[in-house]
């Protein structure tokens, strides 16, 4: 136990903390802090986000109608290559990892930064110049129209900005680099005292698996890009038909990154999720190890399936048959996780806030974006369905429906953590409802457009289609305001919120040990070691309205919960 | 054979610098010995089907020399030797599922009129 | 661990290192430090294979869809010169690990001479890189698309390169070290003037470094003379004119006795023949060829010297693929040079002590696994048989 004083200063609002022990510009440019640079990052993505989400709109604006002249074949051809290539390598592979994880990571293992603070603002600096590169093709005015995917041979041979962009995707891919390697690094050899690997938060866990595919995928994009620039450029003939080179090559060394580059993308957003459904349950997480493990094992067998993208390209029958036998086997660790969160629910004390709205918003559309990956890793169907809409429904279901909400739930459950400030929770579950309805008005269509036969990728289409690509058109409007409603609740919060207590939700992760917003060295005393789901751990404190570990308690001023629950 | 003096902390273990002359030549008699076998082998009558794997088995004898003495590894703890070794696992992934398809489409790329574009047949 | 009056420090935090000397603020003990750098180093060299290994791949598939163009292109590399080249990092490699171990032990004076002998074997090896491209690029032995094989050797154009009888492309690669050279050594002769002595100390080890390039040009000129009738890069003296010719034809009788005579002689007999094809196109070129000692013989190709028109239509694909390996794998000797440079600097201000020699162990770690690399380009790409 120790006294009111003590207590006051470890979990009540401090004087400094890491936003305002130091100002001026220049103590964000070049600060080493791991939650500004998460700050930064945070920032940096979401720009990436609007930007990619007006390319979004102006293509489902062009598609309102059949015979749109909106946009000439050329710039609808841009547009999409951009909207792609700028959400997948600036917003969603940076997002989860590189502005919660940042945050996060550090404080759920006790440490007062990532093992190399340094690398951490490098790899922040390395992502706005990726960034710039990347969107230099539109500013050199030659634009991209070759896919995010750059297959040769027709990016050799478009006059486009590929060279632009593709160094922008390799500079880009040096940034995730460092934001793996410095997470592996980190969570290897700072943990708190005696905090074993099966003590951990199931994020870090997500974090740790995620790091191991960026260390190990990302370098193989590094040497692909090169070589596609220097065929560009010199023509070397590795990959361009004309000089005897081999163009489906291409296509291996892209998606044995890029595949996995698809869990880089979902698997720390599961751990998101983990998070959220066992706190809002207010029950411990149900098969622990399993869902550790199911995320080490999807980021292991990630690397076996990449074949599944090029079932139409002439690779071999052998090949074929091992690669979607390997994609089914996906499936099995996802599912473990979701029915393990499905049984964390059940008899739980479920609160219906912000982030447990977005996060069984997250089972849901995950669940359907997992599913409809099987209907496409079957030979069979993937022939009729390659290349169409389903295809695309399919990642946005797991890209959107997974990672960009669970990155939304993420940010709310945090958000209180990072500013000290608690965020308006009726706006926040209209701008909820609002992503969910409009997300599921854009995609659902889809499906069944794709499963008729409607091709990615065309400016024009068929008439019997419009209906479908008009409810399309209006859902993707519906979720850019929900997007926009989400941002501005947050924004308003963090600067007019009213004031937060340390610990609002009666969560037992270590972060929730230190005050809201943190100290500059994350804790001013060596949190006590809690069990990360183990919630009677923390118990009640009238006297700074929060909940604080059992250790500080004052034995006479405690409830076991603050009735009724307030957020 | 790293000596290891009670004033040293217990992360850092100098090696010897016998065993490091050692290693070196070691490696400069096996690099000696794979010019050798690839200048003057087939004339001494080794089957040419031989040369390059006997090629690859003393690179591989040279790398883990230089592994384990010169890099510390055999000092090292096991946790940076399996990172470093699973890399090895995935290059391999790489190379063989890539070369198990390729062969498959490579008389399409033989076919392919580099002249004529617009006469490109890509069926088999 | 931190406590609660350590506000005070907030103001100068972007030092990273608040308590203890190189002791970062974030970590509890030198080992949690060295343990974490050693893992981020071995992790990072996890990235370098990978980054590699596309190469790899690219290599293996031609190799195996193609023998018959790896079969071709071999005999336009000097094996010998492959063979120098590793044993010069296999050496820096020694110096390197003799250098981690002099940090270890806190013997500062020993680490920097280890690290300046590494870095001096660095540049060699890129000299003696520099006399193999610029070798090649004579010859017209280019990537794919600009592959043009002609066995001829431009005469020189260079003020330069007349007077010494080198390639232009020769002296070109020679102009950005050359221009280093003389910069470390005025600015060292400055800094010794106004009493920067450490500074003085460490540009002239710069200097140095920078003229073991020039060292590695000078054996790689005359390794690649002395072993001229043994490979098919005879044609391939780098020296396009008489009297270095001469020299290598001496050094050649010498050290080379033991080799078949005829083959000598073969070499020398399609020196005089050139490539008939390209007789009209080059005459100026391949007036060399007429200067050098020929009996006259008709046009003939032999194994090493294969008639251009007989070759794979792709092997150029090979050349590519050699640039592309060795390119990269020299770019990873210039970074290695910079980080040895900011080693020998911290050697210099004695920063190694037997708890924190960290930054050496992790940059000889990478020196060693550019030489790793470097063990298997060797007989990937010069020892094809």
């Amino acid at each position: 136990m120790v006294d009111a004083n003590t207590r006051q200063k470890l979990f009540g609002t401090p004087e400094t903390n890491f936003l305002n022990c130091s100002k001026g510009w220049k103590s964000w440019a070049f600060t080493l802090d791991h939650k500004r640079i998460g700050i930064m990052y945070l920032i940096g993505v979401t720009v990436a986000l609007f930007l990619a989400g007006i390319f979004a709109l102006v293509l489902r604006s062009h598609l309102f109608t059949f015979d749109s002249t909106m946009l000439s074949d050329d710039m609808y051809n841009q547009m999409f290559t951009l909207h792609g290539a700028v959400m997948v390598f600036s917003f969603i592979i940076p997002s989860i990892p590189a502005a919660l994880g940042n945050i996060v990571l550090p404080m759920m293992l006790g440490a007062k930064d990532v093992a190399f603070p340094r690398m951490n603002l490098a790899s922040f600096y390395l992502w706005i110049i990726g960034t710039g590169c990347l969107l230099g093709a539109i500013l050199s005015g030659k634009g991209l129209d070759t896919g995010w995917t750059f297959y040769t041979p027709y990016s050799i041979d478009t006059n486009t900005g590929v060279i632009y962009a593709t160094f922008g995707a390799f500079i880009l891919g040096f940034s995730s680099i460092f934001t793996g390697l410095n997470f592996l690094v980190t969570v290897n050899t700072m943990r708190a005292k005696d905090q074993g690997w099966f003590k951990l938060p199931l994020f870090v866990w997500s974090l740790y698996a995620t790091a191991i595919i960026q260390v190990l995928a990302t370098p193989v994009l590094g040497i692909t890009l090169l070589m596609l620039i220097a065929e560009k450029t010199l023509h070397i003939g590795i990959f361009d038909p004309k000089y005897g080179g081999d163009p489906v090559l291409f296509q291996h060394f892209f998606w044995f990154y890029s595949h996995p580059a698809v869990y880089i993308m979902i698997l720390p957003a599961m751990g998101v999720i983990s998070e959220l459904i066992s706190v809002y349950s207010q029950k411990r997480i149900f098969g622990y190890s399993f869902i550790a493990f199911s995320s080490v094992a999807i980021a292991l067998l990630g690397f076996l399936v990449w074949g599944h993208h090029m079932f139409t390209s002439g690779q071999s029958l052998v090949v074929t048959l091992i690669f979607s036998a390997i994609t089914f086997t996906v499936a099995i660790p996802s599912a473990v996780k979701v029915f393990n969160w499905l049984a964390t629910l059940y008899k739980g004390s479920i609160l219906l806030n912000t982030p447990m709205c977005y996060a069984l918003s997250f089972i849901f559309l995950f669940g359907i974006g997992g599913l409809t990956g099987l209907f496409l890793g079957a030979l069979s169907t993937d022939i009729h369905l390659h290349d169409t809409y389903f295809v695309v429904a399919h990642f946005h279901f797991v890209m959107v429906g997974g990672t960009l909400t669970a990155l939304l739930g993420g940010v709310f459950h945090w958000w209180p953590k990072i500013w000290g400030r608690m965020y308006n929770d009726f706006l926040g579950r209209v701008g909820c409802f609002l992503v969910f309805s409009g997300f599921n008005l854009t995609f659902f269509p889809q499906f069944v457009m794709g499963s008729r036969g409607m091709p990615r990728r065309y400016a024009s289409y068929d008439p019997e289609f419009q209906a479908f690509h008009q409810l399309s058109t209006v859902g993707a409007f519906v979720l850019g305001i929900g997007i926009l409603l989400s941002f501005v609740v947050l924004v308003y919060a963090a600067f007019r919120g009213p004031r937060c207590s340390s610990n609002p939700f009666r969560a037992a992760s270590l972060e929730w040990q230190s005050s809201s917003p943190p100290d500059f060295h994350n804790f001013i005393q060596t949190p006590v070691l809690t069990d990360p789901y183990d919630f009677e751990s923390q118990v009640y404190d009238e006297e700074l309205d929060t909940y604080i570990p059992r250790e500080f308690a004052n034995p006479d001023k405690v409830a076991p919960r603050k009735e009724p629950v307030h957020h | 054979m790293s000596e290891h003096n009670e004033d040293l902390p217990a992360f850092c273990h100098p090696v010897s610098t016998k065993l490091l002359f050692g290693v070196f030549f070691g490696l400069i008699g096996l690099t000696i010995l794979t010019v050798a076998t690839s200048a003057l082998g087939t004339g001494l009558g080794m089957p040419p089907a031989f040369a390059f794997p006997l090629a690859m088995v003393i690179a591989t004898i040279k790398a883990f020399l230089v592994c384990a003495f010169f890099m510390h590894m055999y000092w090292d703890k096991s946790f940076n030797v399996l990172a470093f070794l699973s890399s090895l696992l995935f290059v391999t992934l790489f190379i063989g599922m890539t070369m198990m398809d390729t062969g498959e489409y490579q008389p399409t790329i033989e076919a392919f009129d580099r002249n004529n574009l617009a006469n490109v047949d890509v069926s088999e | 661990m931190a406590v609660a009056d350590s506000h005070d420090t907030h103001d100068d935090h972007h030092d990273l290192y608040d308590h203890g000397e190189f002791i970062a603020h974030h970590f509890d003990s030198a080992e949690q430090q060295f343990d974490s750098g050693k893992l981020g180093i071995w992790l990072f060299l996890v990235t370098e294979i990978l980054f590699f290994s596309g190469l790899f791949v690219a290599y293996t598939l031609y190799r195996t869809n193609h023998p018959e163009v790896f079969e071709q292109a071999h005999v336009f590399l000097n094996k010998y010169l492959g063979g120098l080249n590793t044993i010069v990092l296999l050496f820096s490699s020694l110096t390197m690990a003799l250098g981690v171990r002099s940090a270890q032990l806190g013997r500062n004076k020993n680490c920097s001479v280890y690290i300046l002998i590494t870095m001096v074997c660095a540049t060699m090896f890129l000299g003696v890189k520099a006399v193999e491209y610029s070798h090649k690029w004579d010859m017209g032995i280019l990537v794919r698309s600009s592959f043009d094989l002609t066995y001829t050797h431009p005469t020189p154009t260079t003020e330069i390169g007349k007077s010494l009888h080198i390639s232009d492309y020769l002296v070109y690669l020679c102009i950005v070290p050359a221009l280093l050279f003389a910069g470390f050594v005025v600015a060292s002769a400055i800094s010794k003037l106004i009493n920067k002595n450490m500074l003085a100390k460490f540009l002239m080890a710069m200097a140095i470094t920078v003229s073991g390039y020039f060292l590695g040009v000078c054996i790689g000129i005359i390794f690649m003379s002395a072993t001229d009738a043994e490979t098919g890069s005879s044609h391939a003296s780098v020296i396009a004119e008489q009297p270095l010719m001469l020299l290598a034809s001496t050094q050649d009788d010498h050290s080379d006795g033991d080799h078949d005579e005829a083959d000598h002689d073969k070499a020398d007999h399609d020196k005089a023949a050139g490539d008939p094809s390209h007789d009209g196109e080059h005459s100026d070129n391949e007036e060399h060829f007429g200067a050098h000692p020929a009996d006259g013989g008709e046009a003939s190709f032999d194994d090493h010297h294969p008639d251009p028109s007989t070759l794979d239509r792709d092997i150029g694909i090979f050349f590519s693929i050699y640039y592309c390996m060795t390119g990269l794998h020299a770019i990873h000797i210039i970074g290695g040079i910079i980080a040895l440079g900011w080693l020998y600097w911290r050697s210099l201000l004695g920063h190694w002590r037997t708890d924190y020699f960290g930054p050496v162990d992790y940059v000889g770690l990478y020196w060693h696994l550019v030489d790793l690399i470097w063990i298997y380009l060797f007989p990937l790409l010069y020892l094809i048989d």
